[in-house]
């Protein structure tokens, strides 16, 4: 059970958010919409705790991923080595078998900048998965992909999705894309934002709209 | 133009780049010996030879280079980690900045010899006092190369661990460290390189042993030889030190950007 209330949150005198309200059961799927700089980023962080400045109370579960806009790998460590060292608790064996479910199994010894750009972002979901968490978040992970590797990528973390069952919070700029993965909406707006809408996405026989209807 | 083609692309061979220019500065010593034409002043690079073999017979050379050395590596050692540590802290904390930052301006622009003099007056004419002097001359510069790397970390990255509840320590090891690795090698370069100098100077001042005692002593015999032996052998220990040491712990920690 995921709890949000944030009643404020501010950056000195410019206050971004107020009176955000929402509740998730495990295993739901909800996507924030909203316009570029409306507050979605700073959010998620207030969500995953690395943000504690705000008014409010946010209740949330010990194990968390979160997959950023960019990979954010570490460059420096290879590549089954960004799953151990940031998931300790997990083996080789384990990280290993996590890169083959995400397809760069034989990337393992390589370092990240290495791998193409949709092999960074196959690894940044692995490392998101390999944990098992209860609550995923994922701040426009598709954004700035051309449609074909962003349909690749969906489909995957669909399936990681099923598999997991974690919570999900995505934030996008498509509604296909929130449709896609999600059962409720939230839309942001306003300012400072707070949510002006709640809809029901619809079930995703609607099919994949493309990646164009940015909000 | 076949030749000239060949012989381009060894000229830009950095190792042969490195002999000529060093033979450069050799042919430059040997005509300005030639010029001055009197030894005691400035001697021809050959006539060092004897001088060398007689300070490195006696043992006289050796024991000097090892005391410089030691007090290197002594200052060196702490005026890394504590720099290290203060850069870090300020780089990260703004208020640790803002106290210390004054500080740090006004010891940048304390001369060594200052600092030398006053070390040597408070704490006494001891290796305690020559040490002290060395570190608290490095640290600011440590310190400020630092903070600029710790300003310079990568805020995702920082996100990144906190969401992933990574331990101090592996955060430390393995976010933060390979991030601030070339500030780190860089001070250390450049410490070498300052530490030394001040170092001579140290001794020069106050201590009855080192390179900078015997630059002292022959200094006042007037014997330019001795003086560039004991300096010449020194660059010399520095330049291996540089190449076996440094240059490749600066290749290990730079490998992932060339793989
Ligand atoms: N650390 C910060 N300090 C000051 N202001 C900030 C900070 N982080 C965000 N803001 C401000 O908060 C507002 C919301 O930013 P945020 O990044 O949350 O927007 P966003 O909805 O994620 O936008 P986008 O869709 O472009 O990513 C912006 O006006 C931004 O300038
Ligand atoms: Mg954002």
């Amino acid at each position: 059970m995921i709890k949000v209330d944030v009643r404020r949150k501010a950056f000195g005198e410019e206050e971004v958010l107020r009176a955000i309200r929402f509740e998730m059961e495990t295993g739901e799927t909800v996507a924030i919409l909203g316009p570029s700089g409306i507050g979605k980023s700073t959010l998620l962080r207030l969500i995953v705790g690395i943000d504690t400045g705000f008014e409010g109370k946010i209740t949330r579960p010990e194990k968390i991923a979160m997959v950023f806009q960019e990979p954010v790998l570490l460059p420096w460590r290879s590549v089954v080595e960004n799953l151990t060292l940031v998931h300790p608790q997990l083996g080789t064996q384990a990280a290993l078998s996590a890169l083959e479910r995400t397809g760069i199994a034989d990337k393992a010894g390589l370092f990240p900048g290495q791998l193409s750009l949709g092999q960074q972002r196959r690894l940044a979901l692995a490392r998101a998965f390999a944990g098992r968490p209860e609550l995923l978040v994922m701040d426009e992970p598709y954004v700035s992909l051309d449609p074909a590797m962003a349909e690749d990528m969906l489909s995957l973390t669909e399936a990681l999705i099923a598999e997991t069952a974690p919570a999900v919070i995505l934030v996008t700029h498509s509604e296909a894309e929130a449709r896609r993965l999600a059962r409720r909406c939230l839309r942001l707006a306003g300012k400072p934002a707070t949510i002006i809408e709640e809809f029901a996405a619809k079930p995703a026989s609607d099919g994949w709209e493309g990646h164009h209807d940015r909000a | 133009m076949d030749c000239s083609c060949t012989l381009n692309k060894t000229l830009q061979h950095p190792a042969l780049v490195r002999a000529l220019s060093l033979g450069l500065l050799l042919l430059l010593w040997i005509a300005a010996a030639a010029l001055t034409a009197d030894a005691s002043v400035l001697p021809q690079p050959w006539a060092l030879w004897t001088p060398f073999l007689q300070a490195l017979g006696s043992g006289a050379l050796p024991y000097h280079l090892g005391m410089t050395l030691w007090r290197v590596v002594c200052a060196f050692v702490p005026a890394m980690i504590i720099g290290v540590a203060v850069g870090f802290l300020m780089g990260r904390f703004a208020s640790v900045d803002r106290w210390l930052d004054p500080w740090l301006v006004v010891f940048l622009n304390l001369p060594a010899l200052v600092l030398i003099v006053l070390c040597y007056i408070w704490i006494g004419l001891n290796e305690t006092a020559a040490i002290t002097a060395v570190v608290l001359n490095k640290i600011p510069n440590v310190a400020t190369l630092l903070r600029e790397g710790t300003r310079a970390l990568d805020p995702n990255l920082d996100s990144m661990a906190a969401v992933y509840r990574m331990r101090p320590l592996a955060r430390l090891r393995h976010v933060i460290m390979p991030q601030l690795a070339p500030f780190i090698a860089a001070s250390a370069r450049a410490g070498i390189a300052v530490i030394w100098k001040i170092v001579l100077v140290v001794e020069f001042l106050g201590r009855s042993s080192g390179i900078g005692f015997q630059i002292h002593f022959y200094f006042q015999l007037f014997n330019v030889a001795m003086v560039l032996v004991y300096a010449l052998s020194f660059i010399g220990v520095m330049l291996l030190v540089e190449a076996l040491f440094l240059q490749p712990a600066e290749r290990r920690v730079r490998r992932w950007r060339t793989a």
